[in-house]
Order: C-alpha cells, then sequence, then structure tokens
C-alpha cells in the first residue's frame, strides 16, 4: 500500500498520523504540501487533524477549496481510499466528500478525552479488523465535532450503512450521556456511499500503541494495510 | 516648549533619580521615543532591577547543564545529542485584564522563548492561581485563562500536559498565569541571541507590527487601582496559526546555514529584542523603521519601537544569505524585511522618514540597567501549632472535605480542554505527580511538573522557598525520573514595600539551598512583581518548574494503585504537622502556624532509593506526600483504578494529625507480597524511614474504624469543579 498524508498550514497530526502508518506499513507514507497540485499515485490518502489555516473562517471551509482538495476529490471519486480525522473530517466534509455538517460541541467548549466508540459498519477496508459491535476506545480532541445531517439523508445513511461509529458507554450501550458534543444520533464518524471515503472525529493514531494507553486505533490502519496491499 | 514634563516622566514608569540617570547618559533631554524606550528596557519586567542583586545568588550551573539564566530560555543536556530548552513565564497581569488574549498571549510567548533557541516545543505546562471562588470574576477569569490557554496551545499543536491550580482570596485582584514550555534541540545546533558581524543584516519576520500592546512591559510593573481596567489596550492580541507557522518557519531555517543570531520580540517588542542582542554582542544597530512591516499606516517610531505586537521575530543574518531565508518565509507566508545592520558604535540609531529619531547609548540600557539593592526585612516567623491544639475531625468526614476542597478537586474540567495527546508521546497524561511526555522516536522520556505552596511561602517565604523545590523533586523522582533542573517563576507584591522585599529575598534564599543540596540547577526564569491591588499583594508564589529525565520510559511510575492484596509502604517520618496544612485551612477554617520544615540531606537519598526501587521493578505505584497529608494521597492513589485501602494507623500520633498532617518527604508505594522485604531493606540501607501501613484492596478506604467507599470519594473530587464552573453563564 502507498500512502499520502496531506499537510495544510496549521495541519498538526499529520507526524502522528504519519507514525501510525508507518508502524502499520513498515514503510514511511509520502507527505504532501497543500501548494502541490500533482498527487503522487496512491491506494489512500489521509487528512489529517488541525487547525488548517487557523480555522478561522469555519473548521475546514479554506483547506476545503485548497488546489490539493480538487485532486483529492478527483481520487476519491476514482474510488481511491479517503480517511479524514477530525479536521481533516471537517476539511472534507466541507469539500462535499461526505453528507453532513461538523457544528460546535453542544457544550462550547474544546474537549480532549478518551471516549469509547462502537463499530457500526465492519464491511469496509477501513474496519475489516473491527467486528460490528465492538467497542473501542479512541481519544478525541475537538471544538467543532458535532455531527449534523437532515432527517432524510440521515435515514438513507443508516439504511445504506454509512454510520461508520457511534459514541457509546463501555458496554456498548449507545445514549445521550456519552454523546460528548451534541452530536446527531451520537454519530462520531461516517462513510460515503460505497464505503470508500471514511471521516471521523476521534484520532485512531493517538491510541496505536500500549505505552500511550491502548492501541485500539492501530487495527484500523492495519486494516487499511492488508485491504490495500 | 519641551514634550517632556514631569507628568510624561511619571505616566511613563520612571522615577525622578532614574531621570537623573537618563540625563546623565544621554548629555542632554531625550525625546519621547528615547523617554519611551528608557521606561519600558528599565521596567521591572524586562530589567529585573529590584531582583537581579539576590537572583544571582542561585545555583545554576551542573555538569548537564548547556545554557543558564540570561537566554531566551535555559538548556540541558539529556545525552546523545539531545537538549531540553525550557523556562516558565508569567502573564499576570495582562490575564487580569483580558483573561483569554493574556492567557493565550503568555503561552505564545514561552513558545518563542523556546524555539527561538533551535527546539521543537514539546509539551506545555501552566500553573494557574485565581482568586476565592466566590469572588464574583473568579469564574469568569478561570473560563477565560482555560479557552485562551487551550485557544492557544491546541491550534499550535503542542500538548498541554499538566500544571497546577490554586484559589485563595490573595489572588482576588491579582491572578496568576504562569507558562511553561519545553522544547527538544538538537545540542549541537542551538541559536543564542548575541549579535555578531558589523555589518551582518538585521532582519525582521513573522507578523506585521500593529498599535497594540504597547507599553505592556511597564503595564506589568506596577500595582492595579480601580481603573486597571483602562489598561485593557495594553493587551496584546495572539494568533496562534501564525505562531505555528511561525515554528515550522523557523525550525525549516535553522537547518540550513544561515543564522547568526536571533529572538523573538517578547516583552517591549522591537526595543528589547534589538536591545539586548546588540547589548549581548558588544556592538551598534542602525535601524530603518519605515522598513518594518506594519498593519496599519501613520505609525510613530516611539508606536513601532513600543509596540507588543505578537509572532514576530527578529534576527541576524550572515551576509548575502537574505534570499535563501526570504524564500523560507515566503513559503510559510509569513512577513520578512531587512530593517537595519550591525554597527561598531554601540550605539542604537533609529531612523524614521529619512530622519534619525533616537540615538541612544546601548549598554546602560540593556545589560547596565539599574540594579537596586532595595531594603528589606525579613518576615516574622510563625509559632508552630502542636496536633493536640487542632480540632480532631472524624477522618472519613475531613477526607472528603478536603477531597472536594478547590485545591485538591479534580482539574479535570481545566485539562479536558487542553489538548494533552497531540504530538503522539505523552505517556503520562494530567492528573499524576508529573507529566511524563517520551523524546520521539527515542525510549527516553522527560518528565515535567510544576510546583509551590503559596500558604507556605506566606507563613515562611524562606521554607517555602526550599518546599516548592523539594516538591518539584519528588514529583519527578515519583515517576523514576532523575531531576535535572529547574526554571522558576517568582510572583510577588511590591517589592518597595520593605516587607514584600523580605519574602522575595527569604524565598529565593531558601530556593537557592534547596537548589544547591539536591543538585537541581535554575537555569532559566521570570520573575512578576507588582501584583498588588489597592495595596493588598498576593501570597508569594515563587513557582517552580522542573524537567527530569527517564532513560526507559517503559519503566515510568504511576500513582495509581494496580491490584489488591499489596502492602503500602509509607517512606518518610509522619509527626503529624498540621500547621499551614490545608486541614488546618479548610477544615477548621484556620490560616496559621508554621509550615512543615523541609529536610533537604534526607531528600535527596529517600529521592535516589525511590528511584532505584522503580527501576527494579519493586514498586507497583508510587506517589508523593503533599497538600492534604497521607489519607488524601492514599485516596489520589485509590481513585484512578478503583482500588480502596485498609490504612492502620499508629497509636502514637493523634489519628487526625497522622492522616493530614503535612509532614514533608514522604513517598507512598503500593509494594508486591514478594518485594516487600527487599524494599524495607533498601529503605534501611538508605537510612530512611519505611513503614508498611495497611494493604490495597476492596472498594473502600477504611481508618481508624472508619470506611467510605472509593467510589463516594471520586464523585466529591470530580464534581467541585464542574459545579463551580457550571454556574459560568456563557462562554469567553
Amino acid at each position: 500500500m502507498k500512502a499520502a498524508v496531506i499537510v495544510f498550514p496549521g495541519s498538526n497530526c499529520d507526524r502522528d498520523v504519519a507514525v501510525a502508518l508507518e508502524a502499520s506499513l513498515g514503510s514511511k507514507p509520502l507527505m504532501v504540501w497543500h501548494r502541490d497540485t500533482q498527487l503522487p499515485e496512491v491506494d489512500l490518502v489521509v487528512v489529517p487533524g488541525g487547525f488548517s489555516y487557523g480555522d478561522y473562517l469555519r473548521c475546514g471551509a479554506m483547506a476545503a477549496h485548497s488546489p490539493i482538495m480538487r485532486e483529492v476529490k478527483a481520487r476519491a471519486d476514482a474510488g481511491t481510499r479517503v480517511l479524514g480525522i477530525c479536521n481533516g473530517f471537517q476539511i472534507i466534509t466541507e469539500a462535499g466528500l461526505l453528507p453532513g455538517v461538523l457544528m460546535r460541541n453542544a457544550q462550547l467548549k474544546f474537549i480532549c478525552k478518551d471516549v469509547y466508540l462502537r463499530v457500526e459498519n465492519d464491511r469496509n477496508d477501513f474496519c475489516r479488523y473491527y467486528r460490528t459491535g465492538d467497542v473501542v476506545r479512541f481519544p478525541i480532541a475537538h471544538a467543532e465535532g458535532n455531527y449534523f445531517v437532515d432527517p432524510k439523508t440521515y435515514r438513507e445513511m443508516e439504511d445504506n450503512g454509512q454510520i461508520a461509529f457511534r459514541y457509546c458507554g463501555a458496554d456498548g450501550t449507545v445514549a445521550p450521556e456519552f454523546n460528548p458534543n451534541g452530536s446527531l444520533g451520537n454519530v462520531a464518524g461516517v462513510y460515503n456511499e460505497k464505503k470508500t471515503v471514511l471521516g471521523l472525529m476521534p484520532h485512531p493514531e493517538r491510541l496505536a500503541e500500549d505505552l500511550l494507553g491502548g492501541a485500539d486505533g492501530k487495527l484500523m490502519f492495519d486494516s487499511l494495510v492488508e485491504a490495500l496491499s | 516648549m519641551s514634550q517632556i514634563t514631569p507628568e510624561v516622566i511619571a505616566q511613563h514608569g520612571i522615577k525622578p533619580d532614574e531621570y537623573k540617570l537618563i540625563l546623565e547618559i544621554m548629555g542632554r533631554e531625550p525625546n519621547l521615543t528615547e523617554l519611551g524606550i528608557f521606561s519600558v528596557m528599565w521596567s521591572e519586567h524586562c530589567s529585573y532591577k529590584s531582583s537581579k542583586k539576590w537572583l544571582k545568588t542561585l545555583p545554576t550551573k551542573a555538569p548537564w547543564v548547556i545554557c543558564g539564566p540570561g537566554e531566551n530560555a535555559g538548556i540541558i543536556d539529556i545525552g546523545d545529542d539531545h537538549a531540553i530548552v525550557f523556562k516558565m513565564e508569567s502573564h499576570n497581569h495582562p490575564s487580569f485584564i483580558e483573561p483569554y488574549q493574556g492567557a493565550a498571549t503568555g503561552v505564545g510567548g514561552i513558545l518563542r522563548d523556546v524555539f527561538t533557541m533551535g527546539a521543537r516545543p514539546i509539551a506545555n505546562m501552566n500553573a494557574l492561581r485565581f482568586g476565592d471562588p466566590s469572588n464574583p470574576k473568579t469564574r469568569h477569569l478561570v473560563a477565560g485563562v482555560v479557552a485562551g490557554i487551550g485557544g492557544y496551545g491546541n491550534c499550535v499543536g503542542v500538548p498541554t500536559v499538566g500544571g497546577e491550580t490554586n484559589f485563595h482570596k490573595s489572588y482576588n485582584g491579582n491572578i496568576l498565569v504562569n507558562a511553561m514550555t519545553v522544547g527538544l534541540a538538537d545540542k549541537n545546533n542551538i541559536f543564542y541571541s548575541a549579535a555578531a558581524g558589523v555589518g551582518n543584516p538585521v532582519v525582521y519576520f513573522g507578523s506585521k507590527t500593529g498599535r497594540d500592546g504597547i507599553h505592556g512591559a511597564t503595564m506589568a510593573s506596577a500595582e492595579f487601582d480601580e481603573k486597571s481596567e483602562e489598561k485593557r489596550p495594553t493587551v496584546q492580541v495572539g494568533d496562534p496559526f501564525t505562531e505555528k507557522l511561525l515554528i515550522e518557519a523557523c525550525l525549516e531555517l535553522m537547518a540550513t546555514d544561515v543564522i547568526v543570531a536571533i529572538q523573538d520580540m517578547g516583552a517591549a517588542g522591537l526595543t528589547s529584542s534589538s536591545f539586548e542582542m546588540a547589548s549581548k554582542g558588544g556592538l551598534g544597530v542602525e535601524l530603518d523603521l519605515d522598513q518594518v512591516p506594519m498593519r496599519e499606516q501613520g505609525m510613530t517610531a516611539y508606536e513601532i519601537m513600543l509596540s507588543e505586537s505578537q509572532e514576530r521575530m527578529l534576527m541576524i543574518l550572515k551576509p548575502g544569505k537574505e534570499a535563501e531565508a526570504k524564500a523560507i518565509m515566503d513559503k510559510w507566508e509569513l512577513d520578512f524585511a531587512v530593517i537595519g545592520t550591525l554597527t561598531d558604535t554601540g550605539r542604537m540609531v533609529l531612523k524614521r522618514h529619512g530622519q534619525i529619531v533616537a540615538d541612544l547609548p546601548i549598554d546602560p540600557l540593556a545589560q547596565a540597567s539599574p540594579e537596586y539593592d532595595r531594603p528589606w526585612v525579613a518576615p516574622a516567623k510563625q509559632p508552630v501549632i502542636p496536633a493536640e491544639q487542632v480540632e480532631a475531625v472524624d477522618p472519613v468526614a475531613a477526607l472528603k472535605t478536603l477531597l472536594g476542597c478547590p485545591d485538591l478537586a479534580s482539574k479535570r474540567w481545566i485539562y479536558q480542554q487542553y489538548d494533552h495527546m497531540v504530538m503522539g508521546d505523552t505517556v503520562q497524561r494530567p492528573g499524576g505527580d508529573a507529566a511524563v511526555v517520551r523524546i520521539h522516536g527515542t525510549q527516553k522520556a522527560v518528565a515535567i511538573t510544576t510546583d509551590c505552596t503559596p500558604r507556605y511561602c506566606q507563613a515562611d517565604p524562606h521554607e517555602g522557598g526550599r518546599q516548592a523545590v523539594a516538591e518539584a523533586y519528588r514529583n519527578i523522582s515519583a515517576t523514576g525520573a532523575v531531576p535535572l533542573a529547574v526554571t522558576d517563576n517568582l510572583n510577588f507584591g511590591n517589592p518597595e514595600k520593605h516587607e514584600i522585599m523580605g519574602q522575595i529575598v527569604e524565598a529565593i534564599k531558601g530556593m537557592g539551598e534547596a537548589c544547591r543540596e539536591l543538585d537541581f540547577p535554575v537555569v532559566s526564569g521570570n520573575v512578576s512583581l507588582y501584583n498588588e491591588t489597592q495595596g493588598t499583594a498576593i501570597q508569594p508564589t515563587p513557582a517552580i518548574g522542573a524537567v527530569g529525565l527517564l532513560d526507559d520510559v517503559n519503566k515510568h511510575m504511576t500513582v495509581a494503585f494496580k491490584a489488591g492484596g499489596n502492602h503500602i509502604v509509607l517512606l518518610g517520618e509522619t509527626k503529624g504537622w498540621l500547621g499551614a496544612s490545608l486541614y488546618l485551612r479548610e477544615v477548621c477554617g484556620r490560616e496559621e502556624g508554621a509550615p512543615p520544615p523541609v529536610a533537604l540531606h534526607r531528600e535527596r537519598r529517600k529521592g535516589e532509593l525511590v528511584r532505584q526501587l522503580i527501576q527494579d521493578g519493586q514498586v507497583l505505584a508510587c506517589h508523593d506526600v503533599s497538600d492534604g497529608g497521607l489519607l488524601v494521597a492514599v485516596a489520589e492513589m485509590a481513585m484512578p483504578g478503583s482500588i480502596g485501602a485498609t490504612i492502620d494507623a499508629p497509636a502514637s500520633v493523634p489519628l487526625h494529625a497522622w492522616c493530614f498532617g503535612e509532614d514533608q518527604g514522604r513517598y507512598l508505594l503500593e509494594v508486591g507480597q514478594d518485594d516487600l522485604v527487599a524494599v524495607l531493606e533498601a529503605a534501611q540501607e538508605h537510612d530512611c524511614v519505611a513503614r508498611v501501613i495497611g494493604k490495597t484492596g476492596g472498594d473502600s478506604i477504611s481508618v481508624g474504624g472508619a470506611s467510605v467507599p472509593v467510589a463516594e470519594l471520586r464523585d466529591i473530587n470530580e464534581a467541585w469543579m464542574p459545579n463551580f464552573m457550571g454556574a459560568e453563564m456563557s462562554g469567553h
């Protein structure tokens, strides 16, 4: 598998996700600067977390219109796998790769902590090492993770298996008290229709090593390497 | 008519005798720009004129110290060509006036002090002091400061890994925001600020200069009065996105070979950076202020020189390297301008619109600035309060009160607003004795802590100074790391008052003793004086930030009990010292008495023992015993893993004093059955008192016939902060 990580001014999880990818892949991903208009031939594009362009205007809004994102969109349309994490989720959603929007957290604060997630669909290249219904622990670190989409689209997404993860309790219960940001239906991550694009607010790359407190996130990168190699 | 009236001089915070000295130095009357430059350079904030004499007494050397105080930050060697660059700095006055921006720019400033030396920042910490929770302003200030620290630190992508927060009425009118940054550099590629090379270009880069923050340094060198709110325009506005670009651009530039010297523009902006660089290099500077990138038109020389606009840097380039440097700044979309050249005159010559607008000698304003030997009186000693004179409250009831009091309550509400995991090396997150951050790509790690117990410093600044250093030493040791060096952030009231100056002198003496005894040199620091409002001073708060090294990150130790059925071993003696304790303040409502003394020679032996036991794998959990005493420490070990403990109190000390006395130099260890004999023997070999005080297990903490569920304690401990802040009406 060949992977590329897009780096915007203000990205700050680019190195973290590159480290996690390298641990699963055995080689370093390509780091692609936002001003590049050419995207190398790769099997996976990662749009990392951070504060692209300072998140001024609206989270992800400016990055979504950068030259490189036109390339990313074209590749996604052609079926290349795209993973957007945190600010990356906001960017690819702004760019129209995924339905919905990410609004300010319900309690209006940045929040950084570990959360439990229920895996909602394991039949894709991102989650083949998880099982639907599994509970995994990833950290969140965001102020705008409150996912919203209109009710009709939401129903279609549910019917089509496009919900990737939901915030839950340690036993997998999905309930309002486990929702850290007010997100619709406790949604933490979603797929596009073909399940080739995944956007999620939690950071799998931050718990991909036992020394840091857990390795549930590593399975996502292992899964991608296995599927795309 | 002269512009320089006595009123103008006074407005600039310049005392009549200082103005006389200015006339001598200049040989003529200064113009307004020159007077403004004197005022910021000689401000307490920039010149350390009241504290310099005493700061010089602190130990600053050790074989592992690469750079001590006097540069932008201190530097220590941690082996393998890795250097750790760190410093703590205050942003107290601006944070009270405008909490969000004040705190945010405090973080920005300390980050720049570290990356300007060639280090990538790897961790932030902060030590915060707020007023009484019942004070109507406190909640607003907490919300603003926390949001500001998070807003800046989260965006630049440096984890905020810990700190401390206290509340006390003495901070009602002057909160303390002390921010610390730790960075990692290549020992062979460190950058300093001393200018060199006559004719070399003086280069400005980063953000444009605006009219914000003018006279920030002067504002931070005066007491507050009822008009302090009017000082809001002196507070700077931060842009963390530009700072992030600046970090990347600087580090990219530093990987080339073009920089002679570099310094950030912090307090007093272009003035202090240019004067300090020239003074350290023994050179002169000529600046054409027309070349300075400006946000607005019509700025005067006075405004340009005194602006404290953020995210700006000044450097001296090697000749002919301008284009190479500019290309990197263009990539990061930062302003870049050659604004002057180095000269051999020893003078600062400033031009605006082709005219010379200021011409000043450099040294008298910088390295040779005034130094005062201010009169001082040692504070009166407080009486020792015997345990028998302190009300004995049921230990379970007292434990609940203490775990729910503002100083001991969980600060989760705060640190959850800080990204403490970005960069992927945070091994110990906030909430333990010290944060542990791995050195990227290696098996090494640094342990980082900030410590100070202001109520001890109030009661006895000398003992309080010793204690702050000793507690930092303990917190580092409790993770298994070897304590290496400290940075100090000295927060006090008005040094012109003899009692306050006495606090400063005694605290520094105490700190110096502890640093010497523990081989724990001071490598950087900052002084914040005039923390007074309408004549009322803060509790003396010499905050200590410390760094230690773990050779093997896999051996790092945590505070949480790991399993039931293990022994709880107490290292150190317990006589039941309740003077100046939290028990006395929170349970009995009394703020009095001498604080517990620190036995420094034993402190060192105990630290060595603890580290050896951790290294040998004979300890399962370790926690230093500090605020609130023994029973609070047991609860803090029990709560994270929901594992209880049964404690056997000795009959020789009154129960309340044994449970809550704050005797110094103590650690609690969780030890398995198989290792117990070895641990007790090792303690004996190190001449340390060690005794088994109970066992882990169950879901309650039991002592003296009473018992309380750990879950209940955790609820109490977690509830205070969200409840207090829940009454907040809106965000910042």
